[in-house]
């Protein structure tokens, strides 16, 4: 008898348990929003709170997630078993999930804000007829250096990342992608190329360049740069700004060779179950006041020329934030490599992280401790045979 | 040697929490950077209070690891008795299958429970499958061999004849078993539950793979943050829930001594002296 | 109450939850991850990661090692104490571990940079700075101070098991106290030894936090590969022929440990 109370206990528990599955979302107005990482103004510092002021404006309750790379947001994605409604990727991820089918086409009598988008920004190559997405920041990547020990005659280009003078003092980004296109740009190749010789030759340019990095990181760039921990770092021109208020010392240049600009935009993945809830979000975040208070926390430039006079008139005249034609010409933007060149990439890069040399240490540890176990197991067996043999 | 042992756990504590003051420093700091100190704040605390987003996501945390280390506790101990009754192959057996999540990497116990979930969505036909229950789902799961662990050392400990004993003595089955085998294997059963919730509390791998939108816990959510650095409200949630944590602990250990103190001089529950019967 | 039927729910789950899943990685680790077809050639690839899987278990004995050293005298002096003071010691160490594993990690940084705090302290000082981080020791370093209080449980939990009466006996028979450590304690102590030992290996084995935080840019452990292809990569074959390759190696070394211990009972917490 009390082993069944006790079996219907534990069923009755795991019951209980499986209760919340199927949410009912139906039954209030939810959103589920992907984004990065700390990519929207939340409140702090005074800034404002982008999806409480969403919220209270139209009722809609959203459920935040972040995601930390392109390409972890893709494969949760893939994985599936999730629904989302509003997705924030970049520009060549964006491509990849139209090509796959994986977004829905928007409805922009949905969107009446879409209007304040510059020109500028449509028609990109990632999404040509404008159907899938939004803009919602956009930005440039350039060479951050510590002006008080990195000397002025050797900047300008992204060969500084590669100067033996200040070995161990070089961060690269920590993702395939960026630093493959610092190797390309580099190299003259375009950043988008598919061609398996001209990757191979990127990688071999950053095996070369190994030796001298201090680390592969991506938000630690902060900490290190304004510590002085590492001196030359490439990283976004929005988050330049924001170290610069913390080191005076730290300068920014638009390598000559070329570098990567950016999109960053909204869309709407297949999965989503609330499609007029996530077009009023992007509506809203395509508001120029929004846009402009939001933005001008980020520290990115916002693709809405109106937003900016909602914004700091330093943040909003800011040649790094928001440089000439001339040099946005230098910019290219990353388009979607087929699966076969980003499965190639991702094995060079995987190769770059690793290199390293076959170091012997572990090698003969092990084999040491190996030789040790064994002999102590031979030794052991000896010794209960001689016991037994005694009796 | 006592003593060398006393002075060698001294250190080897303070090396353990050298980080939690580290923390702890840093969330009065004005700057952001961890190593260098700009000024004395309670900023980041209010700051901490006034953000809507981070205390409610430990609240889900707490939520997760209290749940789900009850239900391990629960399952894990019916398992470690039911386990001892087996046949010696299929005890083997099963603390094999016991011992998969252990052995395994977390990465890959949690994928796959990702995928298992994700499978079974599209079976039957749920869109919105990854919430609240694959997250507190996969906690049970990576709980419950703790649990059994814990337990099982404690029941072989048990002199098997005590039950007999009880039931010579007039209990029913029913008091036997929580008279006597739940008594004797209670620090199991706590060590056991006190190991699931502290393993839940902190996990952020296995929870990266099966959490949904609308219930994010407190780890994953740190574990999301690689583009910007992290703010310093977190250093000031994570001394604060060190406070609590250590508050706690201490709590139950004062009333865990108060109640073998009152045991030992044969007091009742208020502390009175209780009358001899004979 | 001696029924077998208890196990019940817990083997019906297991079956759901940790069998079929394992089984799913297998499935992972055979097929091609573009074509979905059966292949070898997930395996195949293992040999290019050779060179980092030695690099990982060696690391990880090492930490494990130093664990050991280190854990010990502090779970001999915590059974030592009066049971309510264990009771304190016990949560004392535990505590640490409900605390943000990832923030923890990262106030080592903190302190072992360059410019961290260490070092500022040395500088003040006004000697030159300390190469303390970005290298293997760091990683090691990491690894023991994240799963040291998973050897001294065990450990503990072993050594107040401990019969006095065993001590008294080898004291009475003219032992001196090393003699009396070596001959009883520890012979008695080593379930809670491989216990401890396996749950220090296992996890530092596959961890990647740490490696990423704390290692030099060449220093990439087998865990930071396997994180890399179910996150970044999406390549989840070759990711879980990977892990399948590790779960092997663990098991083995387990297996070899558990010989150890002369079939006594083993793994307590």
């Amino acid at each position: 008898m009390k082993k069944r109370v006790f079996a219907a206990l534990a069923a009755l528990v795991l019951c209980v348990c499986l209760l919340p599955a199927p949410e009912a979302r139906a039954a209030e107005n939810v959103i589920n929003v992907y984004n990065w990482g700390q990519y929207i103004s939340d409140g702090s510092d005074g800034y404002i709170d982008v999806n409480a002021a969403f919220e209270e404006a139209t009722g809609i309750k959203v459920n935040y997630m972040t995601f930390d790379s392109n390409e972890s947001m893709y494969t949760k994605l893939k994985t599936g078993g999730s629904s989302y409604d509003v997705i924030i990727p970049s520009d060549y991820m964006i491509a990849r999930l139209i090509d796959e089918g994986l977004l829905v086409p928007l409805n922009f009598d949905n969107i009446p804000n879409y209007q304040y988008i510059d020109e500028a920004y449509l028609n990109t190559d990632y999404d040509p007829d404008n159907v899938y997405s939004v803009p919602y920041t956009w930005g440039t990547v350039g060479v951050i250096y510590n002006s008080a020990y990195v000397d002025e005659a050797d900047v300008g280009s992204w060969e500084l990342l590669w100067n033996q003078k200040y070995s161990g003092k070089i961060l690269m980004f920590d993702n395939p992608r960026d630093s493959f296109a610092i190797a390309e740009s580099l190299l003259g190749y375009s950043l988008n190329t598919r061609d398996a010789d001209e990757l191979r030759a990127a990688a071999d340019k950053l095996i070369e360049q190994k030796p001298l990095v201090q680390a592969y990181v991506m938000d630690q760039i902060f900490d290190k740069m304004e510590r002085g921990e590492a001196w030359i770092a490439p990283y976004y021109a929005g988050d330049y700004l924001l170290m610069a208020e913390e080191n005076e010392d730290l300068e920014f240049y638009f390598p000559q060779e070329g570098f990567n600009f950016f999109i960053d935009a909204m869309c709407i993945p297949t999965s989503c179950s609330n499609k007029e809830g996530a077009e009023a979000y992007i509506n809203f975040l395509c508001s120029p006041e929004i846009s402009g208070q939001n933005l001008d926390y980020l520290g990115y430039s916002t693709p809405i020329t109106a937003a900016k006079e909602y914004m700091d008139e330093e943040m909003s005249a800011s040649e790094i934030a928001y440089p000439s034609e001339e040099t946005l010409a230098n910019g290219e933007s990353f388009l979607y490599l087929d699966a076969e060149s980003t499965q190639l990439m991702d094995s060079l890069w995987l190769e770059v992280k690793t290199e390293g040399g076959v170091s012997y240490g572990p090698i003969i540890g092990i084999a040491a401790v190996v030789v040790i176990v064994a002999a102590y197991f031979i030794y052991r067996s000896r010794k209960l045979k001689r016991r037994k043999s005694k009796r | 040697m006592r003593t060398f042992n006393k002075v060698f756990t001294f250190i080897v504590f303070v090396f353990l929490y050298i980080p939690m003051i580290v923390l702890a420093v840093a969330s009065f700091n004005t700057g952001t950077d961890i190593a260098v100190w700009k000024g004395f704040t309670f900023g980041q605390y209010g700051a901490l209070f006034q953000d809507g987003v981070l205390l409610p996501l430990l609240g889900n945390s707490v939520i997760v690891a209290v749940i789900s280390s009850l239900v391990a506790t629960v399952l894990g101990t019916a398992a470690a008795l039911g386990i001892r009754a087996m046949s010696p192959r299929m005890r083997s057996i099963t603390m094999s299958v016991t011992n998969i999540p252990m052995t395994n990497p977390e990465i890959v116990t949690g994928v796959s429970l990702a995928l298992l979930f994700a499978f079974i969505g599209q079976i039957m036909k749920i869109n919105n499958v990854m919430g609240f229950a694959t997250l507190l789902i996969a906690h049970i799961t990576f709980n419950l061999p703790y649990v059994i662990l814990s337990v099982m050392p404690k029941l072989g400990q048990m002199d098997p004849h005590l039950r007999d004993a009880a039931l010579d003595l007039g209990c029913t089955p029913v008091q036997a078993f929580f008279k006597v085998i739940i008594h004797e294997i209670l620090p199991g059963i706590l060590s056991g539950a006190l190991m699931a919730f502290t393993m839940s509390l902190d996990d952020f791998v296995i929870s990266y793979f099966v959490y949904g939108p609308g219930f994010v816990t407190l780890p994953v959510e740190i574990y999301n943050y690689t583009k910007k650095p992290l703010q310093p409200k977190i250093y000031a949630l994570f001394t604060l829930l060190f406070l609590v944590i250590l508050a706690v602990m201490v709590l139950m250990n004062l009333l865990q001594a108060h109640d073998e103190n009152r045991r030992r001089q044969g007091r009742g529950v208020f502390g009175r002296k209780k009358e001899v019967t004979t | 109450m001696r029924n077998k039927a208890l196990a019940a729910p817990y083997l019906v789950w297991m079956a759901i939850f940790t069998v079929i899943p394992l089984g799913i990685v297998v499935w992972f680790a055979f097929t091609d991850s573009v074509t979905g077809a059966f292949t070898l050639g997930n395996l195949a690839r293992m040999g290019t990661y050779m060179p980092i899987f030695l690099k990982s278990i060696w690391l990880a004995v090492i930490s494990s090692a130093i664990c050991l050293v280190i854990g010990y005298p502090v779970a001999y002096y915590i059974a030592g104490t009066s049971a309510g003071k264990q009771r304190f010691f016990y949560m004392l160490v535990m505590l640490p571990m409900c605390m943000s594993f990832l923030l923890r990690t990262l106030a080592w940084v903190a302190l072992l940079e360059d410019t961290g705090i260490i070092n500022n302290c040395i500088r003040a000082l006004g000697m030159k700075p300390l190469p303390l981080i970005r290298n293997d020791g760091a990683v090691v370093l990491g690894m023991v101070y994240n799963y040291l209080p998973y050897m001294i449980m065990p450990l503990y939990t072993v050594l107040i098991k401990l019969d006095d009466k065993l001590v008294e006996a080898a004291q009475d028979l003219g032992c001196t106290p090393a003699q009396v450590f070596a001959k009883v304690t520890l012979p008695l102590s080593v379930p809670g030894i491989i216990s401890g030992f396996t749950m220090v290996f296992v996890p530092a084995v596959s961890t990647f936090y740490i490696s990423q935080k704390m290692g030099s840019s060449g220093t990439t452990l087998i865990g930071d590969v396997i994180e890399s292809q179910f996150k970044a990569a999406y390549n989840p074959n070759l990711g879980a022929a990977l892990s399948l390759v590790l779960m092997v190696l663990v098991l083995a070394c387990v297996a070899v440990m558990n010989r150890f211990s002369d079939g006594e009972e083993v793994a307590t917490i």
